[in-house]
């Protein structure tokens, strides 16, 4: 359970942002704040310079590729307070082609972070001084990381030896790339009790030990929450 | 415009137009001081850098795009070659965020056995940046001093998973197996011996009037600095800031050892050595309490559905061998949700924000490398100077490209 401060602090956030937050959540006991896109600097400054946040170092920005939102990418600030002790993540979701102010005004360490979304995704950041490509080979096409790009790649490079330098070529796979969909039917089904499969309910304990000796007691399995599993959403 | 003077040539008049161009410097990326594949490319106004923009992503693999195509199980072993210095601390960071969302504690001999390997794996990184670094500003002793006992570091970890450097020991759930035996013992042996090579080191280096005129008052970082470019680790450490997640945020454990936190106060490349010294101390005593208090029990997690039976169990049980069939092809299905989850490696704040949707692998796999940020300080920390000083830098930074290129 997230603790009553860092409750409180969530809806002193929100308050005083009203305008530009649309709400937070706690996932996994961690505060997520979402955010509107065009006030990110907002957002991130009022967390950095309020006393009761002080979130003073930006930890990381990250991109998430959801092909099916409208908004396609998901940017996610990651930040961390040394005096409060606390994190929190900002989240703001950004349509292909929007351009997003730079947090490079706010925090220094946002320019490399911000150079690896727009490689790696082709989120633009507008105002950022060095929106290169960081990752990639000079003259890279595409954005890797996003979910339509092939784990292969479309090229592969070589040295060639009549040319005397290393030349690029459409991606050649002498066997396909195998991905296996181990996703079973049965595995999606496991909230479902199926007519004949009684015995196959869950049993209460694990594997018996592979230890003959005294086992402490908080090494018993705890009830299954993990069996829940949800109903597994088609990978492919 | 000392340049101008130079120029010998009376016919060329330098007006307000005119520009002089800064000499441009491609340092690396096969330079021994780049500590792997950096290029770093310098403009010099003669020996003074005015700009230093690096160049990284040579040794970029597509780490995290290729997680994203493998199960839980399958992803661990990327995090040995991410910072290939010290593989376990990553692999921590990875099995405590897959824990976090399926909802499941260690038992208390995982999570010691996890504190003792990922102080040992302090202890190896440290001896390499130290030794490195004195290589770097040219001292060549540490390093052949230093090599040697780092090779019995790394022989624990291949009496206790197989592999020097490439270990997929920690998994979500816990350890893979647990410590032969013996092993526990020639740990302590180790490390009661270990104090005695670092007073060494510290001969060669701590008074050494080259060593200091080298580092002292070299990229100087305040503490306000060092927050907002986002450093963590030994970096923020050297700046006087008292941070440190296994103590402020205690993961698997960390609150029941007892160690100090060395905190430097000039922020300068030498603070930043200092530190480091005084943290192979605190894992010594972290490492000899582990093997103290080393309790008895199961070493990870004897949930059937994530964690593999016993081969003697699947001899006779068929439904241990079901399991096990079905953890190695399928892999454990994770609850949906995301968390980022950080742990205090040697260099720094290693995190992995986790985006799991519900199914065998996961959907997004953010790598947060301490040394990222590190390294895009370098152009505000080497500005005005000398190019020699930039090696120090780079040096004191403590980077591993297997990280930062992920």
């Amino acid at each position: 359970m997230p603790g009553d401060s860092i409750k409180d602090l969530a809806e002193y956030i929100c308050e005083k942002l009203s305008k530009h937050v649309t709400g937070h959540e706690f996932i996994k006991d961690e505060l997520v704040i979402n955010a509107k896109a065009d006030s990110i600097q907002d957002v991130l400054r009022f967390l950095r310079d309020e006393r009761e946040c002080a979130f003073t170092t930006l930890i990381d920005v990250c991109g998430v590729d959801y092909p099916d939102r409208a908004e396609r990418f998901e940017v996610v600030y990651i930040l961390l307070s040394l005096r409060q002790n606390n994190r929190c993540r900002v989240r703001i979701a950004v349509e292909e082609n929007q351009i997003v102010p730079t947090a490079t005004d706010v925090f220094s360490s946002a320019g490399w972070f911000e150079r690896e979304v727009w490689d790696m995704y082709g989120v633009l950041f507008g105002g950022n001084p060095d929106l290169r490509r960081i990752l990639t080979d000079y003259g890279f096409e595409g954005h890797p990381q996003r979910k339509d790009f092939p784990l292969t790649g479309y090229v592969e490079l070589r040295y060639d030896e009549e040319q005397k330098r290393v030349v690029y070529e459409p991606v050649k796979l002498t066997q396909d790339f195998r991905r296996f969909d181990y996703l079973s039917p049965w595995e999606g089904m496991t909230d479902v009790q199926l007519p004949g499969d009684e015995k196959g309910a869950i049993p209460p304990h694990g594997w018996k030990g592979e230890l003959d000796h005294a086992v402490n007691d908080d090494s018993t399995p705890e009830e299954n929450t993990e069996e829940e599993e949800e109903v597994a959403e088609d990978a492919s | 415009m000392p340049l101008n003077d130079e120029v010998d040539t009376p016919d060329v008049v330098i007006g307000d137009e005119t520009q002089i161009k800064p000499f441009t410097m491609n340092f690396g990326p096969q330079h021994p001081a780049a500590h792997g594949v950096l290029r770093l490319v310098l403009e010099m106004e003669g020996e003074i850098v005015e700009r230093a923009d690096p160049h990284i992503g040579l040794l970029h693999r597509g780490t995290e795009k290729l997680i994203e195509y493998k199960t839980y199980t399958q992803a661990v072993p990327y995090f040995d070659r991410l910072d290939y210095v010290a593989p376990m601390n990553q692999e921590h960071a990875f099995a405590l965020a897959t824990e976090k969302l399926l909802g499941i504690t260690v038992p208390k001999r995982g999570q010691y056995i996890r504190v003792m390997f990922c102080e040992i794996g302090r202890i190896l990184n440290h001896i390499l940046n130290i030794t490195t670094f004195a290589l770097d500003v040219g001292a060549l002793t540490p390093a052949l001093w230093g090599f040697e006992e780092r090779e019995k570091g790394m022989e624990f970890y291949e009496r206790v998973c197989g592999a020097r450097l490439h270990a997929n020991y920690f998994r979500p759930g816990g350890v893979a197996q647990d410590l032969p035996a013996g092993l526990l013992e020639d740990i302590v042996e180790w490390v009661d011996e270990l104090p005695k090579f670092l007073t060494d080191l510290e001969s060669l280096l701590t008074d050494n009037r080259i060593f200091k005129q080298r580092t002292v008052d070299i990229g100087v970082v305040s503490a306000e600095e060092a927050q907002d470019w986002g450093f963590s680790g030994p970096m923020l450490r050297g700046s006087g800031l008292a941070w440190d997640l296994r103590k402020s945020q205690p993961y698997d454990s960390y609150e029941d050892f007892d160690f100090d936190i060395p905190v430097g106060k000039t922020g300068d490349c030498y603070a930043r050595y200092l530190v480091r010294m005084a943290e192979m101390h605190e894992s010594i005593k972290i490492v000899k309490q582990c093997a103290e208090k080393m309790p008895q029990g199961y070493v990870r997690t004897n949930d059937y559905k994530i964690s593999p039976p016993p081969r003697a169990e699947m001899k006779s049980s068929m439904e241990a061998l079901i399991h096990h069939f079905k953890l190695f092809t399928e892999g454990y299905h994770v609850p949906a949700g995301e968390t980022y989850t950080a742990v205090e490696a040697p260099k720094g704040e290693f995190g992995v924000y986790l985006v799991s949707d519900g199914s065998n692998k996961p959907y997004r796999c953010r790598i947060r490398a301490p040394g990222f940020p590190h390294l895009q300080a370098l152009d505000f920390m080497s500005k005005g100077h000398q190019l020699a000083d930039t090696v120090s830098i780079i040096g004191s930074l403590d980077i591993v490209f297997g990280e930062i290129d992920r």
